[in-house]
Parts: structure tokens; sequence; C-alpha cells
């Protein structure tokens, strides 16, 4: 085509190269790079992808599909990927889409729960959800069948199934100020928490499931004495006043103390979930439990004012029994007012041992023979007062020999036991016996008598005052008195002189007193 | 070509191609002469279906990982679109699908049509497809541009612990979707359209 006319001739020739061998260009590598980084991609994406599960939540608060987490140990497990209602509109139900090799975590009794903050006074969790919003919790179970549904807690499990530990049950009538998370304390230290707590069937109770740390809960054995350590406890009874408290934290938000009795003997720990009582504080849940105890009423006539149900009834000072109930009744003749007193012995259970009890006695028989006994003596129950600051008061037995003889009546209930005024009551006849003798006396005419007596006093002092100042005027120095007395002590002198030089002369001439005074001497 | 000769790219020599041969080399500056780029369309070819290839990852991976105190989220381009969609934002968010969906699918359809008008040797619309080619050449330059704005903003946005952005993978094959068609746009050589008229012609005379 280009011999017809060449425009051009003056164009050198090109030098000629080899042709090239291959057909295919290596330029086709790029689309299999791109294929193969596509296809590699695409590979670990799908094997990224674990199992899915579907969980149902009672409420779905919180959660958000694509975005919610679960965590397990604080790592990233899974994702919520959708949320959908139940059909009866009565649950969230969802589904999740789980790491990979995550299927060991999905056993028949692994649990989830919704995380959300969580404030129970002794402790605050979850303050991380408060910025990235709630995630789904999980405690991986023991069962060995895996499974791909589950139901969700309705309450985050405030101890793990996996701590050490052990949980234990407590049976009390109230719950008090405690809470889920309550710490519980050993010795003041605090040990363990609250778990739950559920009311018994009936309502008449609740139990308390309570969780023990572990090198603590070997502490924690069938003796061992739990009781509520909430707040302040503060008791005023005839023993005076006590404060008892666990810590300044435990005072805010309550919690649970145990304990076994100093004398109780040492025992092994107690088993995993067994249950206790919950006293309601330390004094009650050391208290000696019930023996045999026996009901007897007392009455009295005077007033009752200070004696509270628990206070102690004593004989001899020693504590045998506490008052159930104080009453009132009123005799319809002569409108008598008297407090019949329930009271509650048990002289074994506080510590009075029987001595050379025969084997096989009848007990009662020997009790109702002892209680007619110590009647015939004179053994009566008495108010007395326990502490004069508080005026509480307690019922004491005690020996009145001088007391007007009295019987039981053992076909009563309860066995109504005799009375004898209280010190109290004698104090109060005393001191009016003494008002009145006081009210007696002739007051007036005494202060009549003594304003007398006085106005003699005071002329006898007046005449004594007079005789005085005419002596004071006879031993003044310038009287006559003393110038005469001058001139006698003068006489007295020189009379004493004459009769020191007679001496002197009857001395040297002792024959002088014979002769007479010789004239040699003048 | 219909003169029979090849004009240097370097030096702009006008040389007569060796008896029987198509291609030689520059008698005075030794490049490479052809009448035609070498394996235009074939190159061409292999570059459009690397980048289509590449297309289907470049939108179906997450392309930014956001990581906040709210938890890490990964965003694809549509996905990011979405995000966008607002009633006052909606100018940016059509932007975004323009600019990181539509060119470069439209760049990719675009060659494919080019280069397979240009293998058949179709004589229609000549005019058309030139421009068509110039479009293209000329956009593929500013399509690296949602690759920078990603991987400024991963630069720039590093506040740990608060909020921290980084590149996805489907930034890898985005960036690779946009390399790839420039070098299909290189490797094409606009003259293929003409060249059935010219055999026409031709024939013609």
């Amino acid at each position: 085509m280009s011999d017809g006319d060449p425009p051009v001739p003056s164009a050198p020739r090109s030098r000629a190269i080899a042709p090239r061998r291959t057909r295919l260009s290596l330029v086709w590598i790029l689309p299999m790079l791109a294929a193969a980084a596509g296809v590699w991609v695409a590979v670990t994406r799908i094997l990224a992808e674990g199992p899915t599960i579907t969980i149902v939540f009672r409420s779905a608060e919180g959660l958000e599909a694509g975005k919610t987490k679960i965590h397990y140990n604080g790592v990233d497990v899974g994702t919520l990927a959708t949320i959908r209602l139940s059909d009866d509109h009565q649950r969230a139900i969802t589904t999740v889409q789980m790491a990979p090799k995550t299927e060991s975590f999905l056993l028949a009794d692994t649990k989830f729960w919704i995380v959300s903050p969580r404030i129970s006074g002794a402790s605050v969790t979850g303050l991380a959800t408060l910025i990235s919003g709630a995630y789904i919790g999980m405690e991986i179970g023991k069962a060995p069948e895996t499974q791909r549904d589950f139901v969700a807690l309705e309450t985050q499990p405030v101890v793990s199934g996996e701590a050490p530990g052990r949980f234990f049950l407590l049976k009390t009538a109230t719950l008090g100020s405690l809470d889920t998370g309550t710490p519980i304390y050993f010795r003041r230290l605090e040990v363990g928490e609250v778990a739950s707590y559920e009311l018994d069937p009936g309502g008449q109770s609740l139990t308390v499931k309570v969780f023990v740390n572990a090198p603590y809960d070997q502490y924690v054995s069938p003796g061992t004495r739990f009781w509520h350590a909430s707040g302040i406890d503060v008791s005023l009874s005839a023993s005076g006043l006590s404060v008892q408290t666990q810590s300044a934290l435990s005072v805010l938000v309550g919690g649970i103390a145990f304990e076994a009795a100093a004398t109780d003997p040492v025992l092994p720990p107690a088993e995993p979930n067994a249950v206790f009582t919950l006293f309601g504080d330390r004094s009650a849940a050391f208290k000696p439990s019930s023996h045999d105890p026996q009901t007897y009423q007392v009455v009295f006539k005077e007033s009752v004012r200070g004696l509270a149900p628990g206070a102690p009834v004593e004989f001899r000072g020693i504590p045998v029994g506490e008052v159930v109930e104080v009453g009132a009744e009123v005799d319809a003749q002569t409108f008598q007012f008297s407090a019949p007193v329930t009271i509650l012995l048990d002289a074994t259970r506080l510590g009075v041992k029987i001595r050379d009890l025969a084997p096989g006695a009848d007990l009662p028989a020997v009790r109702r023979r002892m209680i007619e006994s110590f009647v015939a003596h004179g053994v009566r129950a008495q108010l007395q007062s326990g502490s004069l600051l508080t005026g509480a008061l307690f019922v004491a037995f005690d020996f009145f020999p001088d007391a007007p003889a009295a019987t039981v009546d053992w076909s009563q209930t309860p066995v109504r036991l005799p009375t004898t005024p209280g010190q109290i009551e004698e104090l109060e006849a005393r001191v009016a016996s003494i008002v009145k003798k006081i009210d007696e006396l002739p007051l007036q005419a005494i202060g009549q008598d003594l304003r007398k007596a006085i106005a003699e006093l005071d002329r006898t002092l007046a005449s004594a005052r007079g005789t005085l100042d005419s002596a004071d005027a006879l031993i003044q120095p310038d009287s006559v008195l003393g110038a005469e007395l001058g001139t006698t002590l003068e006489e007295v002198n020189r009379a004493a002189r004459g009769l020191r030089v007679l001496v002197d002369y009857l001395e040297r001439h002792p024959e002088s007193l014979l002769r007479g005074k010789s004239d040699e001497g003048k | 070509m219909e003169l029979g000769l090849q004009g240097c790219e370097l030096c702009g020599l006008l040389s007569r191609p060796a008896a029987g041969a198509d291609e030689g080399s520059c008698p005075r500056c030794a490049s490479e002469l052809s009448f035609r780029k070498r394996d235009s369309l074939e190159r061409c070819w292999a570059c459009v279906v690397a980048a289509a290839i590449c297309y289907l990852p470049a939108n179906l991976l997450p392309v930014l990982t956001t990581t906040t105190a709210a938890g890490a989220e990964s965003d694809t381009i549509l996905q990011g679109v979405a995000l966008l969609w607002s009633p006052t934002g909606w100018p940016l968010s059509l932007i975004v699908l323009a600019a990181s969906i539509l060119i470069p699918s439209g760049k990719i359809v675009a060659l494919g049509y080019l280069l397979i008008s240009a293998q058949r040797g179709s004589a229609e619309s000549q005019a058309q497809r030139v421009r068509l080619y110039r479009m293209v050449k000329f956009i593929g330059r500013w399509s690296m541009v949602d690759v920078f704005v990603d991987t400024f903003t991963a630069a720039l946005v590093q506040l740990q612990p608060l909020m921290s952005v980084e590149p996805g993978p489907g930034l890898f094959f985005f960036a690779a979707v946009v390399v790839l068609t420039m070098l299909a746009v290189e490797c094409f050589d606009p003259r293929l359209i003409w060249d059935s008229t010219r055999r026409s012609e031709v024939q013609h005379v």
C-alpha cells in the first residue's frame, strides 16, 4: 500500500529486532494476582466465621444488632447479629455470630447475661458499659454436650462459677439491708458476698445464698453462726448499753458476719449449700439454743415499767430463763390490777447442771418436787432493777424466809409461781415511812424554842463581854494596880537582898547565931 | 502506517521499518519502534480484568476501621455512603458515591467497551469513543483522592486510646482498582479506534 508514491524518501530504515517468542504476555499475571488476593481474602473471611447461636433475653434493653459484643473474661468472642421479638412479644430473640473456634464454649449449661453497671454500695461493677453500652457476659459451663440455643439469665450473677469457694444458704425472716453483693465478714475481714436471695414458697421466710471465698470457706463449720451485721446495733438492756458494728462500710451498706462460738468444739468444714439460720444480731446468734424450756407465770401487782420481753430471769444471780411476755389483767371483783409475766425457764440451756440425777428418773416430777421445796423454803419471784440508769427490770428468784407461806397450783397452765413485792416497792414504802416521820416532827415548836434560846444566848454573851472589858482595864500597864505592883516588887527585891547579906554573914560567923553579932565586923 | 513510516516517540525521528518486520528500533536513539503500542489490547484487557476482580473485594471489604471507646466499627464504602446520607449531608454522600463507586465501575465499563469495539474493528461513533478515552484518562489521576483521604484520616486520627482509625483491607483493593485502570488506559492505544476506518478507506481507494 505504501509502494505507490513514497512521499518521504529520505526516511532511514529502522533496525530490525528479533521477534518475540511467547504470544501470552506476562501482563496476564496481574488479573491472576488480583484473583488470588480476592480468593484469599474471601477464604480467610469465611474461615473467620464462628458458629451462630441464638440467645433469648427477657428484655433486649441496651443491646444493638451489629454492635453489642459477647465478652468472656474480657475477650471479645462474638457479636450480636440480629434482634427480633418472639412470637408472643414477651421475649427478645437474638442471633449471635460467635468468633471462630468458640464451639467448645457453647455447652448446655453455658450462661449468658447482659452486663450493665451495678452499684451495690460495697462495689461498683460494669462501669465500662456506661461508655461502651451494654455487652453480653458469659460463663462457660461444664456439661459435656454442646448447644446452640440459650436462654439468658435475667440478672447478672454476682459470683463467677469458677471462683474458688463455697455457697451456703441462710434462712432469715427479713432481708434487712441485704442485697446481692453485700459483703460477708469473718472476724471483720471481708471474705465473701451475697450471691442471691429468694422468697421461700409460702412467703414466710427468705433464703439468702452467700458465697464465701476459698481460703475462708473452711472456717464455716456446721456449728457456725451467721448474723446480720447491718449498720450499728445499739441495744439498751438490763446489762447496760452495748454497741456492735462490723466495719464502717457495713454500717453504711449492711453485711453478714459469721463466726463459730468460742465454746463450740472444732468441727469439720460445712458441706457446700449447707443451710444456716441468719440471726438478727450477734448476741442472738450466740444465745444457746433452747433445750427443755418450761413456761411459768409470775404475777406482779407493782409497776412493770422497765420489764421487756427478753429480760433475764435469775435465780440468786444465775440466769435461768427469760421473760417472754408481759401481760395485764384486772380482777372483776376487786378491780385490782396486776401484771402476769410469762417467763421461760430453761436452766439446762443456760448451763445449770443437775447433779446426782438417778438414771431413768422422771425429770418433770423431780423438777416439780424441787420447785415445791423451793417455794416451801421461801423462794419468791421479785422484780429487781438491773440498771439504775435505764430503769430496766428483771425477774429475780431468791429466798425470802419471811414471805407469807404459798403453794404452787400445778393445775394451772401456765403454772403460777408465788411472788413478793419487789425491792423497788419495798424501798418506796421505806422512803414513804421516813417522809411521814419527818412530816410528824413539831418543827414549828422546835423553831420557836430555838429562837428563844438564841435570844438568851445573845444576852449572856453581852454580859460576858462587860466582864472581860473590866478585867482588861485592870491589867493595863498604866493602871493603879500596875504601879502598886511595881512598888511591891521593889520592896520584895530589897528584902531579898537583905536576906542574902544575912545568909553570907551567918556563913562566915555561924557562932553569931549563939553569941550575937561580934564587933570585929564593924 | 499507511505511509510505511514509524515515528520515534523519544527523539521524533521518522524511519521505515526493516524489511518484513513491523517492529524495530530507532536508528538514532535505539528506542523501540512499532506502528501501534505493543500488545495493546492484550495488556489492556489484562489490566481491566484484574481491576474488575479487585473491584468486588474493594466494595465488599471494610475500607476504614474506627475504634472508639464504644468499640470498633468497620465500614465498607457503601456503608460509609449510607452513614453520610442524611437530610443535610446528602451532597457529601453523593460525592462519595460518585467518586468511590460510580467512577471506578464506569471506568471499567468504558474500557471494556473501548476494547471490545477496537477488537471488533467497529467503525461506529469513533469521535465519541475518543472523547470517552480522553475522559477516562483525565479522571484516572483523580481517583486516587479516595485512597489519599483514607490514608490521611488513618494517619491523623490516632487519638489512642480514645479513638483511632485504621485502613481496612478494602482500601488496598480499591487502590489496586485505581492503579490497574490507570495502567489499562496507558496500555490502550487510541489509534486502534481509527484502524478500521483506514482499512476500509484504503480498500475504497
